[in-house]
């Protein structure tokens, strides 16, 4: 059937818009009158603004005001206003609250002016004088002050501790035990951070923000600035990506709307490449392990301790020990979570949070249990194999992991490696191959959704959720087609309008899952409105049809046994009488079947590394994965999610960081050319198997979500391979040439 | 970023009476590194002059035999040149070595030399740094300073000239051709780069209303022994860590003559004329090789994230030598 779209390598319905400048990103709507923010940022960590000067600035013809916390709107200033869908427990940060400095870079006035040149400009010419205060960035020198949080973010477990590891290890014949530190990371998305907001004569704001959560943002103004659902409406059609960094409301938001209802003009805040350094980040993380296994291989016990870093007035919480006790069967589990408060901007999810930390570190430790038994580390893997989760003692939905390790290891050529560190060569260089697992929860949330089908036969299907690059756009869109049976050129799939049916941030991995069922269960209430009017036609052939009888294909009707006897969607609806059905749903996860399983995506990767022993530099020259990760709706956005994955997994494991600088609380490598990521040359061929995975459990599309996966297992997979090169443990990410040679 | 004004030169004189008249103003060419400067705050010049349409676009052999690079050629466009490659491989592997394509074709011969230094806190303004502001005193010293300099370092500055190009052109011992308003003047390369001392701020040796026309290459090549190995946090796009630029004539397994400059360790690139002559008339062997490195790193000082790259420039100098000498 040539409407069957789900499961076919279907092109980007916005790749044409998105390569011709033809879609519009946050910082990019233009309109008569607008006017530009430009916002000035604290040079300390700690303190107070004694003075803030802006009369040079104000002076410049063309300067419309500079804000500052002495001048700002009066606003209700109760924690409760600020809050958004992603917020840790505590105080969240105001911007220009008052004159305190909580982190270095904190915004600390916005400077409009008419044009963009001038309000830099002038921001150049504010003066501010501080009254510096000592601060406390350094996660190692402080983690003695680590607690242990009483409430985390709603996501966020209590890590719970079963059967008796102390005894556990005593009783294990092989044993390690090490410290692994991970760095800082940003997220450093293409796009920077930007809100244009659209000041009407009518006062209604029309906000093109950076968001993975239009709801989120609409919300987050409305309860600041007392606006109702139709006074300000949020957009966010296009993102040049946002890994997380969209997961709150950030500060230009909330200038962009003061400025613009202040001056009753459209006003544009874009923040600088520096600026993307002044919010949320990956934590920083000190961990450490203590594994035992008995004379098979077989994990006895698993002490786990994290630190992480959050914010002074945020108790930011990932799951990251959580992750120790659910990947393998042991009966001895201890984990222990700590948190440790600097002077910065809270940390935010990043592309798998916790998981990703706790994997780079659990996945390497795990390696060196298997060198330690003398068991080659895929093999180590399997002899601890689950077949239920032994976290929360229930069956897998599905897990098709043993299938991820025997294709991906097959693929790879596992079978002939040689297990002894530094046993290969090429030349000067050291090979080295290594594995690790990923992990990464498949999750559904309740959203909404919204299909319409026109006389003319077209189906415009809508909900406010985001397409951050991941292909949203377009798998909605084959889902909708293909359960309408229409043309996919038929079929619009709209999204990132906050006056749209609301769906959950777009984050999680868990878009496909939830706004997919949304999508697929309206436009099943569109089938069901055809199914009627079609029997109701004058010598229906489907008059006496039931509805499970027919099939919705090739922009037909038609008998599931007979395919010729049918009628077409557009006869059905010329003789309907009607020009149009319109149908809007909420779908709910079906919690009672789905909390009797445990629900995850799995991986496998296999990595091969050359190192330069000398030198120090590794290069990652080839890369194997494969994924269980329930039905995959379209085999090449699918594939991008994944190959995306691991390069984020490559830039973690060996180049970035981003540097605190003690002696200034901030962070100082604060730009492209000096915080590294993963270049063309730095990315190997990466080979992605998707594992056949049948799931009727997780969601009704059986589909897992792949944002998240590819980075999960990588970084340990490069860490073992660069042991395997080098007979070197390196423990701390990232693997720079330093650490090696 | 500053408001300022931009005007086209038409000829060399045009430029240069510019640039004399007007205290604050600068040249512009590619201007892949002024104007990011300018937008991070950094250089505040009031007045652009554009010469890139002064004509100096040419690369010809000089009367010597050499090659005159103009000042305004790209890096680009020198890299590609078929007698530059043939010639001249030491310097087109370095230029590509470096920054990226899109770069290149922007970048011009003048402007690789006075690029300025990466460090990070000469870059942001809101921490000291002599090399900016005079006197305000250097953050890299007791900071993060995993891209700074090892040698001929000062405690007033230990950046680093962040050029790959100019690497080779110290090796193959360029001179630098400058005219001013009182007539033209050649610069050897040894001496157009400084060390900070106590005037940081001052990058090299060219007066402010001098400008640059050309970069003349000496017939002599090295292009059979040579190497330019480039040591860096990621596989492009990244400055040199350490770089290593080397030109050797051999006579069978014998060093006969021996060019030598480090990327990536000082304030200008650096050579070391004793290590170089530790070199000559000896055996192209290791033993040759780390008595060579270990005189250049033997001056080395770390001062703390950086001091990995003493052992990594020593490692790297003796990988240079043997890959050039086969
Ligand atoms: C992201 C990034 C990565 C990079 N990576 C590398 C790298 O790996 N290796 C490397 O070597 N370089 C690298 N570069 C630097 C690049 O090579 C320089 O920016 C470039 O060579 C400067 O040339 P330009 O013509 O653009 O100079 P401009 O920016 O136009 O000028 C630079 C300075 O030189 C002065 N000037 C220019 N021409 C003349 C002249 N003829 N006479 C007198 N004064 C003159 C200008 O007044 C200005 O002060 C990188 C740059 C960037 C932005
Ligand atoms: S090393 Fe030089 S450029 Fe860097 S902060 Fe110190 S003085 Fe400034």
């Amino acid at each position: 059937m040539t409407t069957n779209y789900i499961g076919k390598p279907t092109n980007r319905v916005d790749g044409y818009a998105k390569v011709t400048g033809g879609a519009k990103y946050a910082g990019e709507h233009n309109v008569p009158g607008l006017t530009y923010g430009v916002v000035v940022s604290s040079d300390i960590a700690r303190g107070r603004i004694s003075r803030i000067d802006a009369s040079e600035a104000l002076k410049l013809n063309g300067v419309l005001e500079v804000f500052t916390h002495e001048n700002r709107p009066s606003l209700p200033w109760f924690d409760r206003n600020y809050q958004d869908q992603d917020q840790p427990p505590g105080s969240p940060f105001r911007p220009l609250y008052d004159n305190e400095i909580q982190f270095s870079q904190q915004p600390i006035a916005l400077v409009v002016a008419e044009t963009f040149e001038l309000a830099r400009y002038a921001a150049s010419l504010v003066k501010v004088q501080y009254v510096r205060e000592p601060h406390g960035t350094d996660l190692r020198a402080i983690q003695g002050q680590a607690y242990a949080p009483s409430k985390g973010k709603p996501s966020w477990k209590k890590p719970r501790p079963r059967g008796n590891a102390a005894q556990g290890m005593e009783q294990s014949i092989f044993k390690i035990e090490g410290r692994y530190d991970h760095a800082a990371e940003h997220h450093n998305p293409l796009e920077m951070h930007a809100s244009t907001v659209v000041y009407e004569p009518s006062g209604k704001l029309t906000v093109y923000d950076k968001t993975q959560g239009v709801p989120n943002s609409q919300k987050y103004i409305s309860r600041i600035f007392g606006l109702s659902k139709a006074q300000a409406t949020v957009h966010a059609p296009f993102i040049g990506g946002a890994f997380g960094s969209g997961l709150r409301p950030q500060y230009q938001l909330f200038l962009a709307v003061m400025a613009a209802l202040q001056l009753k003009r459209s006003v544009r805040v874009t923040l600088t490449r520096q600026q993307m350094f002044s919010f949320g980040h990956r934590p920083a993380t000190i961990q450490r392990f203590e594994l035992g296994a008995d004379a098979e291989g077989k994990l006895q016990a698993v002490v786990h301790e994290a630190i992480q870093e959050t914010s002074q007035f945020e108790d930011y919480t990932e799951n990251v020990v959580n992750w120790s006790g659910t990947v393998y069967q042991c009966d001895n589990v201890e984990p222990t979570y700590k948190l440790v408060k600097l002077d910065t901007y809270t940390p935010l999810d990043m592309r798998a949070p916790g998981g990703a930390t706790a994997m780079a570190a659990y996945e390497v430790a795990i390696d060196e249990l298997a060198y330690a038994a003398g068991i080659d580390p895929l093999e180590f893997r399997l002899i601890n194999y689950t077949e239920r989760d032994p976290m929360q003692d229930l069956p897998y939905s599905s897990k098709e992991l043993r299938a991820c390790y025997r294709q991906a290891a097959e693929r790879f050529g596992w079978s002939n490696r040689r297990p002894e560190p530094r046993s290969m060569r090429d030349g000067n260089e050291l090979i080295g191959w290594g594995m690790a697992t990923g992990i990464w929860e498949a999750e559904q949330k309740p959203a909404m959704a919204k299909a319409v089908l026109t006389a003319d036969g077209k189906l415009t299907v809508s909900s406010a959720t985001e397409d951050i690059g991941t292909g949203t756009y377009t798998i909605m869109t084959q889902i909708a087609a293909e359960t309408l049976g229409l043309p996919l050129e038929n079929v619009t799939f709209e999204l990132g309008d906050s006056s749209m049916p609301e769906a959950p941030l777009q984050g999680g991995s868990w878009t496909a899952a939830t706004v997919g069922s949304a999508v697929k269960s309206a436009c099943l209430e569109v089938q069901k409105r055809l199914f009627e009017y079609a029997g109701s036609m004058p010598d229906s052939p489907l008059a006496k049809a039931d509805a499970d009888g027919v099939v919705f294909a090739d922009g037909r009707i038609h008998l599931k046994h007979y395919p010729t006897i049918g009628v077409t969607i557009q006869d059905v609806l010329r003789h309907s009488g009607v020009d149009r059905i319109e149908e809007e749903v909420t779908t709910l996860p079906d919690m009672l079947r789905q909390k009797k399983y445990a629900r995850f995506t799995h991986s496998a990767v296999f990595v091969e590394v050359k190192v330069d022993e000398d030198l120090g530099t590794v290069h990652v020259t080839r890369v194997v994965t494969a994924v269980a990760g329930g039905r995959i709706l379209n085999p090449k956005t699918a594939r991008s999610q994944v190959l995306g994955g691991v390069v984020w997994g490559i830039g973690m494991a060996l180049e970035e960081e981003s540097v605190l600088d003690h002696q200034f609380g901030r962070f100082i490598n604060h730009d492209l050319a000096e915080y590294h990521v993963a270049v063309n040359l730095d990315v190997p061929p990466i080979d992605v198997i998707f594992v056949e995975e049948n799931d009727t459990v997780v969601n009704p599309l059986g589909v897992k979500g792949l944002g998240e996966i590819g980075v999960v297992g990588t970084p340990a997979a490069i860490a073992n391979a660069v042991f395997h090169a080098t007979g070197k443990r390196l423990r701390d990410l990232p693997i720079t040439l330093d650490k090696v040679m | 970023m500053n408001p300022f004004t931009y005007s086209r030169a038409g000829d060399l004189d045009e430029a240069v009476r510019e640039i004399s008249d007007n205290d604050r103003a600068k040249f512009i060419a590619g201007g892949t590194n002024l104007v990011d400067l300018m937008k991070a705050n950094v250089m505040h010049p009031t007045h652009l002059v554009d010469i890139t349409r002064l004509g100096l676009s040419a690369i010809e052999e000089t009367e010597e035999g050499g090659l005159r690079l103009g000042s305004l050629v790209t890096n680009a466009e020198t890299a590609y040149h078929p007698q530059v490659a043939e010639r001249y491989p030491l310097l087109a592997n370095a230029i590509l070595a470096g920054a990226s394509p899109q770069l290149r074709n922007m970048a011009t011969n003048g402007g690789n030399l006075l690029q300025r230094t990466r460090c990070y806190y000469f870059y942001d303004t809101a921490t000291p740094c002599n090399k900016r502001e005079p006197g305000s005193g250097c953050s890299a010293l007791n900071g993060h300073n995993r891209i700074h300099a090892i040698l001929g370092t000062s405690e007033h500055c230990i950046a680093t000239h962040p050029s790959d190009m100019c690497v080779a052109l110290a090796a193959l011992e360029a001179v630098v051709r400058v005219t001013n308003r009182y007539g033209e003047r050649a610069i050897p390369f040894a001496d157009f780069h400084r060390l900070p001392g106590d005037t940081p701020h001052i990058d090299a040796n060219l007066e402010p209303d001098e400008i640059i026309t050309a970069v003349e290459l000496p017939p002599r090549g090295f292009s059979q022994h040579f190497k330019y190995l480039k040591i860096r946090d990621r596989a492009s796009y990244a400055f040199a860590l350490v770089s290593v630029a080397v030109g050797l004539e051999m006579e069978g397994d014998t060093i006969r003559e021996a060019r030598l400059a480090l990327g990536g360790v000082a304030h200008k690139p650096w050579r070391n004329l004793e290590a170089e002559a530790l070199l000559v008339g000896n055996p192209a062997n290791r033993e040759t090789f780390k008595r060579a490195a270990d005189r250049i790193v033997a001056d080395a000082r770390g001062y703390g994230s950086n001091s990995f790259k003493i052992e990594l420039a020593r490692r790297a100098v003796v990988r240079a030598l043997n890959e050039a000498a086969k």
